[in-house]
């Protein structure tokens, strides 16, 4: 059959459903059901043909190369769809198709407000274009276009509503990190080109270069995928910029295009870069450990409800990082088959992160929607006004706990497993320094529990905070129908980690030359059946079948089930709402065990108590930077001194010197 | 035949040690109640406490939502799967092969997600507090306790409980300094993660002090019977874990009956040692305040990490 070669052709699909949605959208501004029965539409087509080419290239394996009649023209444009990019053509593919289910139901609020329909719809339709660019482009210079076209267009829509004074200050931050970003990912490829003599990406995989450089591009590498992913301490744009954005957009921007960052990293350091040093191993360790942590714990002491998930988006590209750590050490040390394993555990991550933040976010989208609130400290009582938003969040915290039956335990899971090989490391270094790294992990899975159980505790349990909260109602069905769709991939990713494993171990092979063993389609055993096994749906089967055993059982027959009354309480005067824990309050201790690792300013009047927790990268690199570059500037100025005789001196200044050089 | 007999015992062992659990804390509080020069209660009182419970109406308040009647029967569920996944009397366990210790910790996660997000369902005061602070306690118990099993795994290269307890008995020494690390966090571990003193107190209404009673105060009837039930099953099931871990001598490799039954002799012996033990360090102890709690739990988890230098350091001669 062909059907191996259909890989290439769908995703030539996806650009070009996602380019038509971008040529529709400006009709938006007149008609504004062209963004609900054109523009979202064609994206799902996108998203459909995205998931097909990332399904068909993991599923074969094969690697399918073309040349594009596009581009300048000593340099045409090269694509290419390989195992590598299947995986992240999937997780667009998956997210898009729910964003696209999801879009129309809540673009509608804008229709009435001063936001120009066209604009999201334009700039949505070119963020897509620009991942799937990213994800398809075989040669430097087409990848610098997509991933630059991926960052304006985002831009734009961060800066969506821009009526909104932190909404702008969010994109501007955004668009001059992405430009960092840009600029080191830039001279990350300028360092491949220099040692193999081309922009394609075929030749800078045969070339090497030698250690200096390759350390030079490791390190641009990891400051520009890094920004883009939000890696401590470059991810202060991150809470700011994906909470500004509208939901839909906050979903692709969390689930989406930090994995296509993610896939950047990868291509370039694990597939371009030549030999794995394990010095790049333990970098990444450990600032994935410390993104992780940091993450997880400024994300516990979120009340915006959005902000706290992009915190938690922090925390799981962390032990992403982690986890390639891991891998970059096992493939240095010579065991191909353990940086497999590791490799498949982040791709496992990136997969549920993009599932199951997609999902959050678009909830949080939902509670938006009907309760025009996303203050936790405002929200409440949500799971009985929106009871099936309220499931489905239900279901994406506990996934992103990390709890069994769910996805989240299974590439937590696999990270632990390969963590726990350490003892084949023969470098005593190493085997500290990866145990420290499971510890690290550990407590971040510990802390993820507790922001998702007081996510969802303050805001869809006990009572309503607000009279937004009181009056809040259920989203629509296209919402809701977005929101399923997600839930069904994180059932497919919870419940068959055997066949999930299988298909992303393909890319694994292609980045490492080993397999990961695989047990049947019940089983999870990465290393050997008798060392390690895990498998879900006996899990979720006993859990079921002893959860409806106990109501069969115990259940009264001769009154009523229950009796409801006012709440106990220890017998004190009835409750009222404002008596509950608030999600500042439930977050407390940890603040005070924590407090060196914040920048806390509380400030207790009468009555009154406020609290504010910053980000102490704030203060010490960004400020300071940002005061040298203000220096830096001033002295520029003084050569502006408005006289023609003194800029044609320093014209000629310029001139003498490069000639001297030349010379 | 061999495939029924041991899914059979696979099948009885959870359930032994759900029937066995309220007995382990009626042993400890008697045992308490002598060291006090008290007579203490019979035996059986907890049963009765549970049979009382189960047959008296249930009443849930009117601000709780669903979550609030499905939370009991998540956490009983889960308990009694994570004890599925423990070697009670033998180490052919095909449970220990669905879930391995990682998986029961993540099974123990989930119990208590639930018990907490039940705690802050209907809205009082004192559920938010028991909840806050039930996360404020697993923050540091649960990577403590991650550590301990990774030390174990990585001497024992398996992260299958049964296969972990059978390498032990198959002659692998005990004695050694990463597993006397471990054994200390995971005692301390213990006590913090089935309420105990001096972290919380089983026995406490004093409304400021309650961590695991504060969630449970909003419960009654059935409801209430089955989230006391976990919580028994839960000491027992960490008693049994650290039996298996580092004292599994007594524990059937085949299934005789006579093996059998020297594996129940040798259990409740051990069970009814460390449930002195925890008693006598009940007596002995006073409760801590809160905040003395994360300081408690970052030990557990120092020497947690340490056992595991310990073993990378010193053991793991290649």
């Amino acid at each position: 059959m062909m059907l191996d070669a259909l890989a290439l052709p769908l995703a030539g699909v996806a650009v070009l459903a996602a380019l038509a949605s971008a040529a529709v959208s400006p009709a938006a501004a007149r008609w504004p059901r062209v963004l609900s029965w054109l523009s979202f539409p064609l994206l799902g087509v996108c998203a459909l043909a995205a998931l097909g080419a990332g399904i068909d290239a993991l599923w074969f394996g094969g690697m399918h190369h073309a040349l594009l009649p596009l581009g300048l023209p000593w340099l045409p444009w090269q694509v290419q769809v390989d195992p590598l990019a299947g995986v992240f053509l999937l997780i667009l593919g998956a997210v898009l198709l729910a964003v696209a289910v999801y879009g129309p139901g809540y673009a509608r609020e804008f229709r009435n407000g001063r936001d120009s329909l066209a604009a999201l719809g334009v700039f949505t339709a070119l963020f897509v274009v620009g991942m799937l660019g990213v994800l398809l482009a075989a040669d430097a210079f087409l990848f610098m276009v997509a991933w630059e076209l991926m960052s304006l267009a985002s831009y734009f829509l961060v800066a969506f509503q821009h009526e909104q004074a932190e909404h702008r200050h969010a994109a501007f931050l955004y668009l001059l990190l992405a430009h960092v970003a840009g600029l080191a990912i830039l001279l990350a490829f300028g360092v491949l080109a220099a040692a193999s003599g081309s922009f394609s990406f075929a030749v800078m995989r045969a070339a090497h270069p030698d250690a200096l450089w390759a350390a030079v591009a490791f390190a641009l590498a990891l400051i520009g995928f890094g920004t883009k992913a939000g890696l401590a301490p470059l991810h202060v744009w991150l809470p700011e910029a994906h909470p500004a954005a509208p939901s839909h957009i906050s979903a692709l921007m969390s689930a989406v295009m930090l994995k296509v960052a993610l896939y950047g990293f990868l291509r370039v350091v694990f597939d371009l870069l030549g030999p794995p040093q394990w010095g790049f191993g333990v970098t990444l360790v450990l600032v994935g450990g410390a993104t992780a942590v940091l993450g997880v714990l400024f994300a516990l002491q979120q009340t915006d409800l959005k902000r706290l998930l992009a915190y938690s988006s922090i925390e799981n590209l962390g032990i992403i990082f982690l986890a390639l750590g891991l891998a970059q050490i096992f493939q240095a040390a010579g065991h191909p088959a353990l940086a497999a394993l590791a490799l498949v555990a982040a791709l496992y991550q990136a997969l549920n992160h993009a599932l199951l933040k997609g999902l959050l976010f678009l909830g949080a989208g939902a509670v938006l929607h009907g309760a025009h609130e996303r203050s936790l400290d405002h929200l409440g009582g949500l799971l009985r006004r929106m009871p099936r938003t309220g499931w489905f969040f239900l279901i994406g915290c506990l996934g992103m706990a990390a709890v069994p039956p769910l996805n989240g335990f299974v590439s937590e899971w696999l990270t632990f497993q390969a963590a726990l090989q350490a003892w084949q490391l023969h470098d005593s270094l190493l085997r500290i320094l990866v145990p420290l790294a499971a510890a690290a992990l550990a407590l971040t899975a510990a802390l993820g529990a507790a922001v998702f159980v007081r996510a969802f505790g303050t805001a869809f349990l006990g009572r309503a905070r607000s009279r937004q909260a009181r009056r809040a109602h259920e989203v629509g069905r296209g919402m809701l129908a977005g929101q399923a769709l997600l839930i069904l991939g994180i059932a497919i990713t919870a419940l068959l980690p055997g066949p999930v494993l299988g298909l992303l171990a393909r890319a694994a092979t292609q980045l490492t030359g080993a397999t990961v063993a695989g047990d049947g389609w019940l089983w999870l055993t990465p290393i050997s059946p008798s060392a390690a096994s895990y498998s879900p749906l006996p899990i979720l089967a006993v859990l079921l079948i002893v959860g409806a055993l106990g109501v069969a059982l115990l259940r009264p027959r001769r009154r009523a089930a229950v009796r409801r009354t006012v709440p106990w309480d220890c017998g004190f005067a009835p409750p009222t709402p404002r008596m509950q824990y608030s999600a500042a309050g439930f977050a407390q201790p940890q603040r005070r065990v924590f407090a060196p690792l914040y920048a806390l300013h509380e400030q207790v009047t009468p009555g009154r108590y406020e609290l504010a927790v910053g980000d102490r990268a704030w203060r010490r690199l960004y400020l300071p930077l940002g005061a040298l570059t203000e220096r830096a500037a001033d002295l520029a100025r003084r050569m502006q001194a408005g006289h023609v005789r003194r800029y044609l001196a320093w014209s000629l200044i310029t001139l003498l010197v490069l000639l001297w050089i030349v010379s | 035949m061999d495939r029924v007999l041991t899914l059979t015992a696979a099948l009885l062992q959870p359930l032994l040690l759900l029937a066995a659990a309220p007995l382990l804390v009626a042993w400890v509080r008697r045992v308490k109640a002598r060291l006090q020069n008290r007579r203490g209660a019979p035996l059986l009182t907890p049963y009765r406490e549970l049979r009382k419970l189960l047959g008296k109406e249930a009443v849930v308040a009117r601000t709780a939502s669903p979550l609030f009647r499905i939370a009991p029967y998540v956490v009983f569920a889960a308990t009694l799967l994570a004890a599925a996944a423990l070697p009670v009397l033998s180490t052919l366990l095909p449970g220990a092969r669905v879930a391995d210790a990682i998986a029961l910790i993540g099974l123990l996660g989930l119990a208590r997600i639930m018990l907490t997000l039940a705690g802050l369902d209907a809205g009082t005061p004192f559920g938010g507090m028991g909840a806050s602070r039930e996360m404020l306690v697993t923050t540091f118990a649960e990577p403590a306790l991650l550590l301990v099993v990774f030390t174990l795994a990585m001497t024992t290269h398996t992260t299958n409980l049964a296969s972990m307890a059978a390498s032990t008995l198959a002659g692998d020494s005990v004695l050694r300094p990463s597993y006397m690390f471990a054994l200390a966090a995971l005692l301390l571990v213990g006590v913090a993660e089935c309420g105990r003193i001096p972290v919380d107190n089983p026995s406490t209404h004093l409304e400021l002090t309650m961590i695991h009673e504060g969630m449970l105060l909003e419960y009654s009837g059935r409801h209430l019977a089955l989230m006391e039930w976990a919580a028994q099953l839960k000491l027992a099931l960490f008693a049994v874990l650290t039996v298996d871990l580092f004292l599994p001598w007594g524990l059937a490799t085949r299934l005789t009956p006579l093996t059998l039954l020297g594996a129940l002799a040798a259990l409740a012996l051990k069970l009814a040692a460390l449930g002195a033990l925890l008693a006598v360090s009940e007596t002995v102890l006073a409760k801590m305040r809160l905040f003395r709690v994360p300081g408690f739990l970052a030990m557990a988890f120092l020497l947690a990490l340490l056992g595991l230098f310990a073993h990378v350091i010193l053991e793991s001669a290649l």
